[in-house]
């Protein structure tokens, strides 16, 4: 694996070079529109969706007020089911320890599930580092792993590709991973799985490390959980002999009731279904049965600095659904790549300057501002993230942030800082639009194309505006201001005749009824 | 009672049809509104773009504008919106107790249709407007503000109107503020899309409560030459039947409101 998130451009240069690929974009807006479709099916369904949305945030922000307590609760039922726990401050950490634990069994090669925290921590680029073979076991990571890419959805990693692409990458790459792709494989999505089932198969069956994520741990118990739809999961978790998990720290429900709730927001909101596929469930060591030495490695990597934001932290209470990708316009143009983390769309807008911390590079800093603010994500997220707010809430950080930097205003805070002056006095803005409307005066008068309908419109223009104007017509400013015509006719009272730019909304007629 | 018209700056500067619009409206229902001419601008530009602490000053302005109303009033639902959830967070910042006890003792904030349907208990407003129109739910005034089928509801009553549903009607349409900016490409990636479903409709004017995303897509739709025009709700509400014969109060002039059928929509202001 090369492909690395490191150095990506910031937002709108990635998203510039997505926008210009036709094909992703229609791969997209076919994927995300159908599970759209599929998810407001299912949760249409549930007459107390908004109850369930309210305890799915409840849980989780009581997790977070007490996650000391939760943690240590956590450890102490994992212990006691067999397992051992280890903690990992960071990426360099969480890899040392797992990578250790592989060489500790002379293994050269892992199955994984699909676990965003060890892409998150890179643990596939640590492992080759030590000469260690870590192979994704998820249809879709696989085709993301053996087209030496990038996942680009949290859901549907390979949700950029179409099934003729994934031919493509399973009859070149397959054989020089393992088991070769069979002659004559067609883009049928029946044997692209088949042809990935006969693959992996042989790897489960050889592995004897194995790692996982999880999207549960339940702190009473001891439990962890992963949900997944083709059982590549359950594989994992049963074949091989030692099992290894990473987990988030923020992954915590205090009990296994808690679960119920949990277990009925995520697949509807993920995938659209009720209920997933496969369920797994295991705490610990069972003697005789699965994995005979379990690990888990609960992992900060900068969660700590997310729950430290006081606003921020509700972005902690994700589960990882990708409900808010799935309903972004944004994101359903760019793609999740331009994002350039291993958490895309809204959640990832937050979660990643959050994780990184802002003002060190402009990729990260770029991401708060890749959303028009729409709210749709906030709309869909099963536990009531408001992603508009925290957005808002980082711009501010990253503004600050660049403010504190030594050196000079940039043109934005000089642009900013004039327009606050200008707007904070209405004789100020009263004389700047006598100015902007001599402008809409001359323009009418001299040049600007009329529009359908007879409007005033100007095309191309220079300077900062030329962003907005190389697509977009720009109205020219009125002649005359609101503010302007009020004084002037004492509020329409007295308007004896359509003066300039009083056009035909009756005002002179105003109070004849 | 007097409620405030808050016009917006950009209302203010680029669409001054729109306030005058809503006076129409408003006096027409009995309502007595009154532009308070110190306010400005309600400082969204700044809170959107992180300049929390630039948006103070506009913040203070606007307090002192519009105090001692009994409400006000905006043709738009993200400005709305923005005095509704994002003054406290400015003012919170600011550390000035003051300044958040001013924002909690502010006037209430309605946005048009919200006062429309639920202050003044109106959705028949009498306007009158032979058109084929699609209604464009913003997505402040749909999701920060939840005005829902209000708009709908008030341009389901207008006489003579043929209203098209719009297909993907709540998705944003690329506006966003700065976005349009910052984001140039992808916003005029999500305004084409817009576009191209409005025109899909068959409609002949675009209707929406916010005349900043109507600048974009009206921006987007006249570059097309799509012969699509657009218009704040506003303006529709506004319009009225031409009276023939009918005696209006003494000493007024013949009421000379324009017939609306020989196409006022072309005269909605400079789009």
């Amino acid at each position: 694996m090369t492909a690395t998130f490191v150095g990506m451009p910031a937002f709108p240069t990635a998203a510039k070079a997505a926008l210009a690929d036709t094909q992703l974009r229609r791969n997209l807006a076919h994927a995300t529109g159908t599970i759209r479709t599929k998810r407001a099916g299912v949760v249409g369904e549930v007459d107390d969706w908004e109850e369930l949305r309210l305890a799915g945030a409840a849980i989780k922000d009581r997790v977070l007020r007490h996650l000391p307590y939760y943690l240590e609760q956590l450890e102490t039922s994992l212990q006691a089911a067999g397992a051992t726990v280890h903690w990992a401050r960071d990426a360099a950490e969480a890899n040392a320890i797992v990578v250790g634990i592989a060489q500790q069994h002379d293994a050269r090669e892992i199955v994984k599930v699909k676990s965003m925290a060890t892409a998150e921590i890179g643990l596939n680029e640590a492992c080759e580092a030590a000469g260690i073979d870590a192979w994704e076991t998820d249809l879709a990571e696989l085709i993301v792993q053996l087209g030496d890419d990038l996942p680009s959805h949290i859901l549907v990693p390979a949700v950029h590709r179409n099934r003729a692409e994934i031919r493509e990458i399973f009859l070149r790459e397959m054989g020089t991973a393992g088991r070769a792709a069979p002659e004559g494989l067609t883009d049928e999505p029946a044997e692209l799985a088949a042809a990935a089932r006969a693959h992996l198969r042989e790897k489960f069956l050889r592995a004897k490390v194995a790692v996982s994520g999880a999207n549960f741990a339940v702190a009473e118990t001891g439990t962890l959980t992963v949900v997944e739809s083709e059982g590549n999961g359950r594989m994992c978790l049963t074949l091989p002999e030692v099992l290894v998990s990473v987990v988030g720290i923020e992954k915590i429900l205090p009990t296994w009731d808690d679960l119920e709730v949990f277990l009925q927001l995520l697949p509807r909101s993920s995938t659209g279904e009720r209920m997933n596929p496969y369920t797994s469930t295991w705490s610990g060591v069972t003697p005789g049965d699965g994995p005979q030495e379990v690990h888990v490695v609960l992992l900060d990597n900068g969660r700590t600095n997310v729950l430290a934001d006081e606003v921020g932290r509700q972005a902690l209470r994700c589960i990882r659904c990708s409900a808010c990708l799935n309903v972004c316009p944004v994101y359903e143009r760019t793609g999740g790549h331009a994002y350039g983390s291993v958490y895309p769309g809204p959640i990832g807008a937050i979660l990643t300057p959050m994780l990184r911390g802002v003002g060190h590079d402009k990729q990260t800093d770029s991401l708060p501002y890749a959303s028009s603010l729409c709210g749709a994500c906030f709309e869909v997220c099963p536990v009531r993230i408001d992603i508009p707010e925290v957005l808002v809430h980082l711009r501010a950080e990253v503004v600050d942030a660049h403010k504190a930097a030594p050196g000079l205003p940039s043109v934005q805070d000089m642009a900013m800082k004039a327009a606050s002056w200008t707007l904070s006095s209405s004789g100020r803005i009263g004389a700047a639009e006598k100015v902007s409307g001599l402008g809409g005066r001359l323009i009418n008068k001299l040049g600007g194309h009329a529009a359908p309908g007879g409007a005033p419109m100007l095309g191309a223009l220079p300077g900062p505006a030329a962003a907005w104007a190389g697509s977009r017509d720009v109205p020219v400013p009125a002649e005359e201001s609101f503010r302007a015509w009020w004084e002037r006719t004492d509020g329409g009272r007295a308007e004896t005749g359509d003066g300039p730019g009083v056009n035909g909304h009756g005002t002179n007629g105003v109070g004849d009824r | 009672m007097t409620v405030g018209l808050m016009v917006t700056c950009i209302n203010d500067a680029l669409f001054p049809d729109t306030g005058k619009a809503v006076v129409t409206l408003l006096r027409r229902l009995g309502v007595d509104v009154a532009f308070p001419s110190a306010q400005t601008c309600c400082g969204q530009p700044m809170v959107n773009t992180g300049y929390l602490d630039e948006a103070v000053p506009l913040l203070r302005n606007h307090l002192d504008a519009f105090a001692g109303y009994e409400a006000i009033v905006a043709p738009s639902g993200s400005c709305a919106g923005s005095v509704r959830h994002q003054h406290r967070i400015v003012a919170e910042r600011s550390g000035d107790p003051g300044l958040v006890h001013a924002v909690e003792a502010a006037p209430p904030v309605h946005e048009l249709s919200e006062y429309l349907v639920d202050v003044l208990g109106v959705t028949d407003v009498g306007a009158y407007f032979p058109h084929r129109v699609t209604y464009h739910p913003t997505c402040h005034s749909l999701r920060m503000l939840g005005v829902g089928d209000r708009p709908l509801s008030l341009l389901r009553a207008v006489r003579g109107i043929r209203l098209e549903e719009l297909p993907g009607a709540d998705e944003c349409c690329g506006f966003g503020g700065t976005f349009a900016m910052k984001n140039a490409e992808t916003s005029i990636a999500m305004g084409n899309d817009k576009a191209r479903h409005v025109r899909s409709t068959g409609a002949e004017v675009l209707v929406a409560g916010d005349n900043s995303c109507l600048m974009h897509v009206g921006g987007l739709l006249s570059r097309q030459r799509s012969g699509v025009r657009v218009m704040h709700l506003a303006e529709v509400l506004a319009q009225t039947e031409p009276v023939v014969h009918s005696v209006t109060s003494a000493g007024s002039a013949p009421t000379r409101e324009p017939a609306v059928g020989s196409g006022a929509p072309t005269e909605g202001g400079p789009r």
